[in-house]
């Protein structure tokens, strides 16, 4: 009775904790500024079940891929595990599923411990490309201590998991075969019967081991749960809403930004009475908050696994710029603005932005506009746009292009070219010169 | 030989609207096509093929104007917006439907970035065009150079490829000329870009260790291609400088897949 009551605490705790801080992420996200994503709604279910739930995106890096699949397949299939233990905790029940699921039971049960060794495996084997075989994809300067922290936890942390419910099994096995009191015969164990001999014989030793490793298995879960928000693991939540407010668009199309069109039309035609396209706000972004709620989404969304800034022909060739980098100062800015707000109220200012302070003028230079980035994400996060959004910034609002980039844009605007070329002699080509 | 280029004169829209003529497309140019040299040669070849098919086609000639790519993907909103509408103006009053462009980039803007603002346009690149003309029986490779057995790469422009999904016209105007056509190790949506997008090619890239296009190169020539196929006029400004700067010029040849078209037909 007592253990069912600091199951229900513990529980209860455990929800309204991660609830508060989804929350807070959610408000965070929502002091981007809006964007139509509604549209469409069935090519967007569509998109999410294939890149989030399909994960079609994976497969161009086929070891990553095939491990990944372990570690998701189990986090997904162990969860109907997860529910049975949460009801026993709350009922004091003991493998409540047995009964009502027969011969079933037995199968799910092997099954999950199968799904167990290969979560196992997988992680070890990330372990071993972040730290023994130091990957490149995982190094770079936006890999700091943090995020490479962040991702051991992460795979020790499911390490532990297994572990717990596997040894769990084992000492249940074990008293299935005593015949002791509530454990009776259910369910199958491929694994755990294997690991059975290294647990001690002793029934009360074998409880002991059994509840100890319920309770770890458990709580360890919903500390796991409550980690996520503040871990780049969030992904695992925020990838099917991301990848549902996808960019439908061509990966061509930058946006046509409408308060620039109301004053281009009012140029051309002085009669022109602009439409109210609501607050005037900054042209392009320099900070978090003048990027859309979609790109503070995928800031959250982003897992730094690199595959961006990989294929980022600037940054293979040594320049300062990473798409990855983009995406995580962007999600520390937002972080930090939402800090703010808790600690210091709604209005309140520091003195930085994502601009300078986060994102250097040289990063964003570098961009070539190729989509590499985009194309990459398994998650359809964007880069580029936010890239575009800060240079829309720095060349309407501060006038700070570099140099030759201001030349090209007064020979676009004189002579109708990035060149200077007249343009009177633009119909020369017919020539051969 | 008669050189058949000597006797195509190339109509513009004000010519065709004098004469109370609309043509069935119009070939957008772009900057590159009209004032680089070497981009100048692939839009002659392009109108050879327009010509040698017989499609009616028409230029602006000097009413033509920057798309505003540039200046869009630099953050210059403003100014691409006015090119934009200007060039919209001139196209609608052309009672202009449907472009065919030599350039990616005129080729994104045009049909992606212009309805938006009042611009609507059945856009294709030339490739696209190529690849009906051959689909549809006008376009062959017979009567010019023979390019069967020569190793030829395709670089995909990043506008082309990933920005709009085009990775088989391409490809389709090189499948018919019976050449070994190889990929390198990136291509398609994996394909590396040549380091002129995002407006690159009019300022100095940012320090590093090397340019683009010294990376991109070391594919084309790990590749083994005696050809590397292009369709963008920057990707060709890129390319060709990569190989002076490696000392291949003389062993590996860039070629625009509409000059490869025009040659394989004796253009």
């Amino acid at each position: 009775m007592i253990a069912q009551i600091i199951f229900i605490i513990i529980l209860g705790a455990a929800i309204y904790l991660f609830s508060k801080n989804v929350a807070k992420i959610r408000r965070n996200i929502l002091l981007g500024k809006d964007t139509d994503r509604k549209d469409q709604s069935a090519l967007r279910w569509k998109v999410m079940a294939k890149i989030a739930l399909g994960q079609t995106k994976m497969v161009k890096r086929p070891v990553a891929t095939v491990m990944h699949f372990f570690i998701y397949a189990g986090f997904i299939i162990i969860n109907l595990e997860v529910l049975e233990i949460m009801i026993d905790g709350v009922f004091g029940s003991h493998r409540i599923f047995a009964n009502p699921l027969g011969g079933l039971y037995g199968f799910l049960i092997g099954a999950f411990e199968v799904l167990a060794v290969l979560v196992l495996t997988a992680c070890i084997v990330f372990l071993c490309r972040r730290n023994v075989i130091h990957l490149k994809r995982f190094t770079g300067t936006e890999m700091t201590q943090w995020p490479k922290s962040d991702a051991n936890y992460i795979l020790i942390t499911e390490i532990l998991l297994m572990t717990a419910f596997l040894t769990m099994n084992a000492a249940d096995y074990k008293l299935q075969l005593l015949h002791f009191g509530h454990y009776v015969s259910a369910g199958s164990f491929p694994v755990s019967s294997l690991l059975a001999p290294l647990l001690p014989d002793g029934a009360s030793a074998l409880v002991i081991a059994e509840r100890v490793c319920w309770w770890f298995h458990i709580v360890g879960i919903l500390c796991f749960l409550n980690y996520l928000p503040y871990s780049k693991h969030f992904h695992i939540l925020l990838a099917f809403p991301n990848t549902y407010y996808s960019n439908l668009n061509p990966k061509g199309k930058f946006t046509n930004m409408a308060s620039v069109t109301n004053e281009v039309k009012a140029m051309l035609d002085p009669s022109y009475a602009p439409e109210n396209t609501g607050e005037p706000g900054r042209f392009g972004a320099k900070d978090v908050t003048d990027l859309t709620w979609k790109n503070l989404m995928e800031a959250y969304t982003c897992t730094e696994c690199g595959r961006c800034t990989s294929v980022c022909p600037a940054n293979i060739t040594g320049k300062l710029l990473s798409p990855r980098k983009i995406m995580m100062d962007t999600r520390d800015r937002i972080t930090e603005i939402g800090n703010n707000i808790d600690k210091h109220g709604k209005d309140y200012q520091d003195d930085k932005s994502l601009l300078d302070n986060y994102i250097s003028r040289e990063e964003l230079w570098a961009c070539t506009s190729c989509n590499a980035c985009v194309e990459a994400c398994p998650v359809n996060i964007n880069p580029l746009e936010i890239i575009t959004e800060m240079r829309r910034y720095i060349v309407m609002e501060e006038s700070q292009a570099p140099a030759s980039l201001n030349n090209m844009f007064s020979n676009v605007e004189n002579n109708g070219a990035p060149w200077k070329y007249s343009q009177a002699d633009r119909f020369n080509w017919t020539e051969e010169q | 030989m008669e050189n058949p280029k000597s006797e195509i004169k190339i109509p513009t829209m004000a010519e065709m609207a004098a004469q109370g003529k609309e043509p069935e497309i119009l070939f957008w140019v772009g900057c590159a096509g009209s004032f680089d040299e070497r981009a100048r040669k692939i839009t002659r070849d392009i109108c050879k093929i327009l010509h040698y098919v017989g499609i009616s086609y028409a230029v602006l000639g000097t009413e033509e104007n920057c798309t505003g790519d540039p200046a869009k993907r630099a953050g210059n909103e403003f100014l691409f917006q006015m090119q934009a509408m200007m060039n919209i103006q001139v196209l609608d009053g052309y009672n202009i439907k449907k472009i065919v462009t030599g350039c990616p980039h005129c080729f994104n803007t045009i049909k992606n970035e212009y309805p938006g603002l009042g611009g609507n346009y059945e856009v294709i690149h030339h490739t696209q065009l190529i690849q009906q003309l051959i689909n549809d029986g006008k376009l062959k490779a017979e009567g010019g150079e023979s390019f069967k057995g020569k190793r030829i790469t395709y670089h995909d422009p990043c506008y082309l490829g990933r920005g709009n999904d085009v990775y088989e016209a391409p490809r389709a105007a090189l499948d018919i000329l019976d050449t070994e056509l190889v990929e390198m190790k990136r291509c398609k949506s994996n394909g590396l870009c040549c380091g002129a997008g995002g407006a690159q090619m009019f300022k100095e890239p940012e320090p590093g260790k090397k340019d683009i296009n010294i990376e991109r190169i070391a594919d084309v020539i790990e590749a083994k291609a005696q050809v590397v196929a292009a369709a963008c006029p920057f990707c060709m400004t890129m390319l060709t400088d990569g190989l002076k700067n490696q000392d291949k010029e003389q062993e590996i040849k860039v070629l625009d897949i509409a000059e490869i078209t025009a040659r394989a037909n004796g253009l």
